[in-house]
Protein backbone atom coordinates (compact mmCIF):
# COMPACT_ATOMS: atom_id res chain seq x y z
CA UNK A 1 0.00 0.00 0.00
CA UNK A 2 2.67 2.64 1.07
CA UNK A 3 5.08 3.02 -2.53
CA UNK A 4 7.25 4.67 -1.06
CA UNK A 5 9.01 6.19 2.46
CA UNK A 6 12.00 8.10 1.60
CA UNK A 7 14.14 10.28 3.64
CA UNK A 8 15.27 13.05 1.58
CA UNK A 9 16.63 15.41 4.28
CA UNK A 10 17.36 14.71 8.24
CA UNK A 11 14.23 16.37 9.18
CA UNK A 12 12.10 15.79 6.23
CA UNK A 13 10.09 12.35 4.98
CA UNK A 14 7.44 11.50 2.97
CA UNK A 15 4.80 8.52 2.48
CA UNK A 16 3.06 8.07 -0.62
CA UNK A 17 -0.07 5.73 -0.98
CA UNK A 18 -1.93 4.37 -3.98
CA UNK A 19 -5.48 4.97 -3.20
CA UNK A 20 -7.69 2.23 -5.34
CA UNK A 21 -11.12 3.02 -6.06
CA UNK A 22 -14.29 1.46 -4.57
CA UNK A 23 -12.04 -1.00 -2.47
CA UNK A 24 -13.78 -0.92 0.80
CA UNK A 25 -11.71 -3.51 2.75
CA UNK A 26 -8.66 -1.63 2.87
CA UNK A 27 -10.30 1.79 2.50
CA UNK A 28 -8.94 4.14 5.29
CA UNK A 29 -5.94 2.24 5.99
CA UNK A 30 -3.76 5.00 4.11
CA UNK A 31 -5.01 7.47 6.51
CA UNK A 32 -4.28 4.94 9.88
CA UNK A 33 -1.10 4.28 8.44
CA UNK A 34 -0.25 8.00 8.12
CA UNK A 35 -1.33 8.50 12.15
CA UNK A 36 1.24 5.80 13.08
CA UNK A 37 4.02 6.88 11.04
CA UNK A 38 3.34 10.55 12.62
CA UNK A 39 3.52 9.13 15.81
CA UNK A 40 6.42 6.99 15.45
CA UNK A 41 8.21 10.66 14.23
CA UNK A 42 6.59 12.08 17.52
CA UNK A 43 4.74 14.64 15.87
CA UNK A 44 2.38 17.00 17.95
CA UNK A 45 -0.78 15.08 18.58
CA UNK A 46 -3.11 18.16 17.52
CA UNK A 47 -1.26 18.07 14.35
CA UNK A 48 -1.65 14.22 13.52
CA UNK A 49 -5.42 14.62 14.57
CA UNK A 50 -5.83 17.42 12.23
CA UNK A 51 -3.97 15.30 9.47
CA UNK A 52 -5.45 12.32 9.92
CA UNK A 53 -8.86 13.73 9.52
CA UNK A 54 -7.56 15.12 6.70
CA UNK A 55 -5.95 12.17 5.09
CA UNK A 56 -9.00 10.21 5.86
CA UNK A 57 -12.09 12.29 4.29
CA UNK A 58 -9.71 12.86 1.19
CA UNK A 59 -8.72 9.14 0.66
CA UNK A 60 -12.33 8.14 1.31
CA UNK A 61 -13.66 10.70 -1.87
CA UNK A 62 -10.91 8.90 -4.14
CA UNK A 63 -12.51 6.03 -3.20
CA UNK A 64 -15.87 6.57 -3.41
CA UNK A 65 -16.23 8.88 -6.47
CA UNK A 66 -12.74 8.47 -8.45
CA UNK A 67 -11.05 6.16 -10.77
CA UNK A 68 -7.84 6.20 -8.27
CA UNK A 69 -5.36 8.09 -6.72
CA UNK A 70 -2.56 9.10 -4.40
CA UNK A 71 -2.34 10.53 -1.27
CA UNK A 72 0.96 12.25 -0.27
CA UNK A 73 2.20 13.41 3.03
CA UNK A 74 5.56 15.73 3.56
CA UNK A 75 6.02 16.22 6.76
CA UNK A 76 9.04 18.55 7.63
CA UNK A 77 9.87 20.90 11.22
CA UNK A 78 7.81 23.60 10.00
CA UNK A 79 4.56 21.79 8.58
CA UNK A 80 2.97 18.88 7.23
CA UNK A 81 2.03 19.04 3.85
CA UNK A 82 -0.77 16.68 1.97
CA UNK A 83 -1.73 16.46 -0.96
CA UNK A 84 -4.56 14.06 -2.89
CA UNK A 85 -4.25 13.25 -6.59
CA UNK A 86 -6.70 11.37 -8.52
CA UNK A 87 -7.40 10.47 -11.97
CA UNK A 88 -10.79 11.71 -12.37
CA UNK A 89 -13.86 12.16 -13.53
CA UNK A 90 -13.03 15.67 -11.87
CA UNK A 91 -15.68 18.42 -10.18
CA UNK A 92 -17.22 21.02 -12.61
CA UNK A 93 -18.71 23.56 -9.42
CA UNK A 94 -16.28 23.33 -6.71
CA UNK A 95 -18.38 25.70 -4.77
CA UNK A 96 -21.33 23.34 -4.83
CA UNK A 97 -19.30 20.42 -3.82
CA UNK A 98 -17.48 23.03 -0.98
CA UNK A 99 -20.84 23.51 0.39
CA UNK A 100 -21.34 21.58 4.00
CA UNK A 101 -24.22 19.25 3.22
CA UNK A 102 -23.35 18.70 -0.07
CA UNK A 103 -23.46 15.42 -1.42
CA UNK A 104 -23.59 12.94 -4.27
CA UNK A 105 -23.17 9.70 -2.13
CA UNK A 106 -24.64 6.68 -3.70
CA UNK A 107 -26.96 4.99 -1.22
CA UNK A 108 -24.73 2.16 -0.37
CA UNK A 109 -22.18 4.43 0.59
CA UNK A 110 -24.69 5.12 3.44
CA UNK A 111 -24.15 1.93 4.77
CA UNK A 112 -20.87 2.47 5.47
CA UNK A 113 -21.15 5.83 7.01
CA UNK A 114 -20.63 8.16 4.31
CA UNK A 115 -22.46 10.54 2.65
CA UNK A 116 -23.17 13.47 4.89
CA UNK A 117 -21.54 16.00 2.36
CA UNK A 118 -18.67 17.65 5.57
CA UNK A 119 -15.81 15.79 4.12
CA UNK A 120 -14.42 18.89 2.08
CA UNK A 121 -15.70 21.12 4.62
CA UNK A 122 -13.84 19.00 7.69
CA UNK A 123 -10.59 18.94 5.47
CA UNK A 124 -10.74 22.80 5.03
CA UNK A 125 -11.40 23.55 8.65
CA UNK A 126 -8.59 21.32 9.59
CA UNK A 127 -6.32 23.03 7.18
CA UNK A 128 -3.75 26.39 7.55
CA UNK A 129 -3.48 26.37 3.55
CA UNK A 130 -6.31 24.56 1.61
CA UNK A 131 -6.67 24.32 -2.49
CA UNK A 132 -8.48 22.71 -4.26
CA UNK A 133 -8.24 22.50 -8.05
CA UNK A 134 -10.15 20.53 -10.58
CA UNK A 135 -10.06 19.71 -14.40
CA UNK A 136 -13.50 17.51 -15.77
CA UNK A 137 -12.39 15.10 -17.61
CA UNK A 138 -8.65 14.76 -15.82
CA UNK A 139 -8.65 14.76 -12.16
CA UNK A 140 -9.02 16.42 -9.14
CA UNK A 141 -5.80 18.16 -6.89
CA UNK A 142 -6.77 19.31 -2.73
CA UNK A 143 -3.82 20.45 -1.46
CA UNK A 144 -3.92 21.05 2.43
CA UNK A 145 -0.96 22.42 4.83
CA UNK A 146 -1.26 21.70 8.51
CA UNK A 147 1.33 24.39 10.40
CA UNK A 148 3.69 22.50 13.24
CA UNK A 149 2.86 25.92 15.39
CA UNK A 150 4.38 24.48 18.89
CA UNK A 151 7.81 23.58 16.77
CA UNK A 152 7.62 27.19 14.94
CA UNK A 153 7.39 29.32 18.37
CA UNK A 154 10.45 27.15 19.44
CA UNK A 155 12.53 28.08 16.41
CA UNK A 156 11.95 31.56 17.13
CA UNK A 157 12.80 32.11 20.51
CA UNK B 1 -20.16 5.62 34.90
CA UNK B 2 -18.10 2.78 34.06
CA UNK B 3 -18.03 1.07 30.66
CA UNK B 4 -19.43 -2.39 32.72
CA UNK B 5 -22.61 -0.11 33.84
CA UNK B 6 -23.41 1.64 30.38
CA UNK B 7 -23.20 -2.03 28.94
CA UNK B 8 -25.73 -3.19 31.70
CA UNK B 9 -27.84 0.28 31.45
CA UNK B 10 -28.44 -0.18 27.80
CA UNK B 11 -29.23 -4.01 28.02
CA UNK B 12 -25.98 -4.51 25.70
CA UNK B 13 -22.91 -7.05 25.77
CA UNK B 14 -19.59 -6.08 25.76
CA UNK B 15 -18.20 -7.85 22.26
CA UNK B 16 -14.79 -6.22 22.62
CA UNK B 17 -12.77 -4.87 25.23
CA UNK B 18 -14.11 -6.93 28.98
CA UNK B 19 -10.54 -6.15 30.32
CA UNK B 20 -10.98 -2.50 30.23
CA UNK B 21 -14.26 -2.89 31.99
CA UNK B 22 -13.46 -0.48 34.38
CA UNK B 23 -12.95 2.08 31.34
CA UNK B 24 -14.46 5.95 32.89
CA UNK B 25 -16.95 7.18 29.75
CA UNK B 26 -18.65 10.27 30.67
CA UNK B 27 -18.86 12.54 27.29
CA UNK B 28 -20.69 10.74 24.49
CA UNK B 29 -21.21 11.73 20.59
CA UNK B 30 -24.18 10.33 18.53
CA UNK B 31 -23.85 9.90 14.83
CA UNK B 32 -24.64 7.53 11.69
CA UNK B 33 -22.63 9.22 9.31
CA UNK B 34 -18.93 9.50 9.68
CA UNK B 35 -17.83 12.96 8.64
CA UNK B 36 -20.21 14.33 11.25
CA UNK B 37 -18.35 12.32 13.60
CA UNK B 38 -14.76 13.52 12.44
CA UNK B 39 -16.04 17.44 12.39
CA UNK B 40 -17.99 17.23 15.79
CA UNK B 41 -15.95 14.58 18.10
CA UNK B 42 -13.74 15.84 20.98
CA UNK B 43 -10.63 13.43 22.81
CA UNK B 44 -11.89 10.70 24.82
CA UNK B 45 -15.72 10.72 23.54
CA UNK B 46 -18.02 7.65 23.39
CA UNK B 47 -18.69 7.16 19.73
CA UNK B 48 -22.57 6.01 19.88
CA UNK B 49 -23.74 4.49 16.04
CA UNK B 50 -25.99 2.60 13.94
CA UNK B 51 -22.92 1.81 11.52
CA UNK B 52 -21.15 -0.77 11.10
CA UNK B 53 -18.32 -0.66 8.81
CA UNK B 54 -14.34 -0.87 9.36
CA UNK B 55 -14.18 2.84 8.81
CA UNK B 56 -15.87 3.00 12.10
CA UNK B 57 -13.19 1.87 13.48
CA UNK B 58 -10.77 4.06 11.04
CA UNK B 59 -12.33 6.82 12.47
CA UNK B 60 -12.39 5.85 15.80
CA UNK B 61 -8.47 5.50 16.08
CA UNK B 62 -8.15 8.98 14.62
CA UNK B 63 -9.87 10.50 16.83
CA UNK B 64 -9.08 8.53 20.27
CA UNK B 65 -12.45 7.32 20.87
CA UNK B 66 -12.00 5.46 24.13
CA UNK B 67 -15.25 2.98 23.23
CA UNK B 68 -18.58 2.43 20.62
CA UNK B 69 -21.57 1.62 21.24
CA UNK B 70 -23.08 0.15 18.31
CA UNK B 71 -26.97 0.39 18.60
CA UNK B 72 -30.63 -0.96 16.69
CA UNK B 73 -29.21 -4.42 16.80
CA UNK B 74 -26.16 -3.75 14.20
CA UNK B 75 -24.32 -6.66 14.16
CA UNK B 76 -20.26 -6.19 13.82
CA UNK B 77 -18.26 -8.73 11.63
CA UNK B 78 -15.29 -10.48 12.83
CA UNK B 79 -13.22 -8.24 10.37
CA UNK B 80 -14.54 -5.18 12.16
CA UNK B 81 -14.26 -6.64 15.95
CA UNK B 82 -10.19 -7.59 14.75
CA UNK B 83 -10.08 -4.45 13.68
CA UNK B 84 -11.02 -2.82 17.26
CA UNK B 85 -9.22 -5.53 19.29
CA UNK B 86 -5.95 -4.96 17.31
CA UNK B 87 -6.75 -0.72 18.49
CA UNK B 88 -7.97 -1.50 21.75
CA UNK B 89 -11.34 0.28 21.53
CA UNK B 90 -13.87 -1.70 23.33
CA UNK B 91 -17.12 -2.36 21.41
CA UNK B 92 -20.90 -2.50 23.33
CA UNK B 93 -23.63 -3.94 20.90
CA UNK B 94 -27.27 -3.17 21.97
CA UNK B 95 -30.67 -4.30 20.61
CA UNK B 96 -31.94 -0.46 21.73
CA UNK B 97 -32.26 2.55 19.31
CA UNK B 98 -30.06 5.40 18.87
CA UNK B 99 -32.70 8.00 21.13
CA UNK B 100 -33.00 5.11 23.88
CA UNK B 101 -29.27 4.35 24.46
CA UNK B 102 -28.76 8.34 23.95
CA UNK B 103 -31.49 8.83 26.71
CA UNK B 104 -30.59 6.19 29.43
CA UNK B 105 -26.99 7.39 29.27
CA UNK B 106 -28.19 10.54 29.52
CA UNK B 107 -30.49 10.25 32.63
CA UNK B 108 -27.07 8.36 34.17
CA UNK B 109 -24.74 11.46 34.01
CA UNK B 110 -23.39 11.13 30.42
CA UNK B 111 -23.08 14.17 28.57
CA UNK B 112 -22.09 15.45 25.64
CA UNK B 113 -19.00 16.92 24.25
CA UNK B 114 -18.22 20.65 24.08
CA UNK B 115 -17.70 21.15 20.12
CA UNK B 116 -20.41 23.03 18.17
CA UNK B 117 -20.39 23.49 14.32
CA UNK B 118 -18.55 25.57 12.18
CA UNK B 119 -21.62 26.68 10.81
CA UNK B 120 -24.28 28.40 13.05
CA UNK B 121 -28.56 28.39 12.77
CA UNK B 122 -28.25 31.86 14.81
CA UNK B 123 -26.43 33.62 12.10
CA UNK B 124 -28.54 32.30 9.43
CA UNK B 125 -31.91 34.47 8.30
CA UNK B 126 -33.95 31.54 7.04
CA UNK B 127 -34.81 30.79 10.76
CA UNK B 128 -36.97 33.14 12.78
CA UNK B 129 -36.20 34.84 15.73
N1 LIG C 1 -12.02 13.72 -5.66
C1 LIG C 1 -13.28 13.94 -6.09
N2 LIG C 1 -13.58 13.78 -7.41
C2 LIG C 1 -14.83 14.00 -7.86
N3 LIG C 1 -15.85 14.39 -7.08
C3 LIG C 1 -15.63 14.56 -5.77
C4 LIG C 1 -14.33 14.35 -5.20
N4 LIG C 1 -14.38 14.63 -3.87
C5 LIG C 1 -15.65 14.99 -3.64
N5 LIG C 1 -16.41 14.95 -4.75
C6 LIG C 1 -17.83 15.34 -4.86
O1 LIG C 1 -18.10 16.31 -3.87
C7 LIG C 1 -19.17 15.88 -3.02
C8 LIG C 1 -18.93 16.39 -1.62
O2 LIG C 1 -17.78 15.75 -1.06
P1 LIG C 1 -17.61 15.67 0.51
O3 LIG C 1 -16.41 14.86 0.82
O4 LIG C 1 -17.67 17.04 1.07
O5 LIG C 1 -18.93 14.91 0.99
P2 LIG C 1 -19.35 13.38 0.72
O6 LIG C 1 -18.15 12.58 0.33
O7 LIG C 1 -20.49 13.37 -0.21
O8 LIG C 1 -19.84 12.94 2.15
P3 LIG C 1 -18.90 12.71 3.45
O9 LIG C 1 -17.50 13.08 3.06
O10 LIG C 1 -19.45 13.62 4.48
O11 LIG C 1 -19.05 11.26 3.78
C9 LIG C 1 -19.21 14.38 -3.17
O12 LIG C 1 -20.48 13.84 -2.88
C10 LIG C 1 -18.81 14.21 -4.65
O13 LIG C 1 -19.93 14.44 -5.47
MG1 LIG D 1 -16.34 12.75 1.41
Amino acid sequence: MMIQDTVSETNKFRFVYLIKPRDFSNAGDASANVKAELQKHGIEPDVIRRVSIICFEAEMNIVLYTKGGKLIVEVDDQKVDILALDKGPGIEDIELVMTPGYSTAPEWALEYGFGAGMGLPNIKNNSDVFEIESEVGKGTIVHSIVYRRKNEIKGNN
Amino acid sequence: MKLEEVARVIDGKILIGEEKKDLEIDKAYAADLLSDVLALTEESTTLITGTVSPQVIRVAEILNIPAIIFVRGKKPTQKILDYAKEAGIPIIATNKTMFETCGILYSNGVRPCRNRPATNIHDDSRYCE
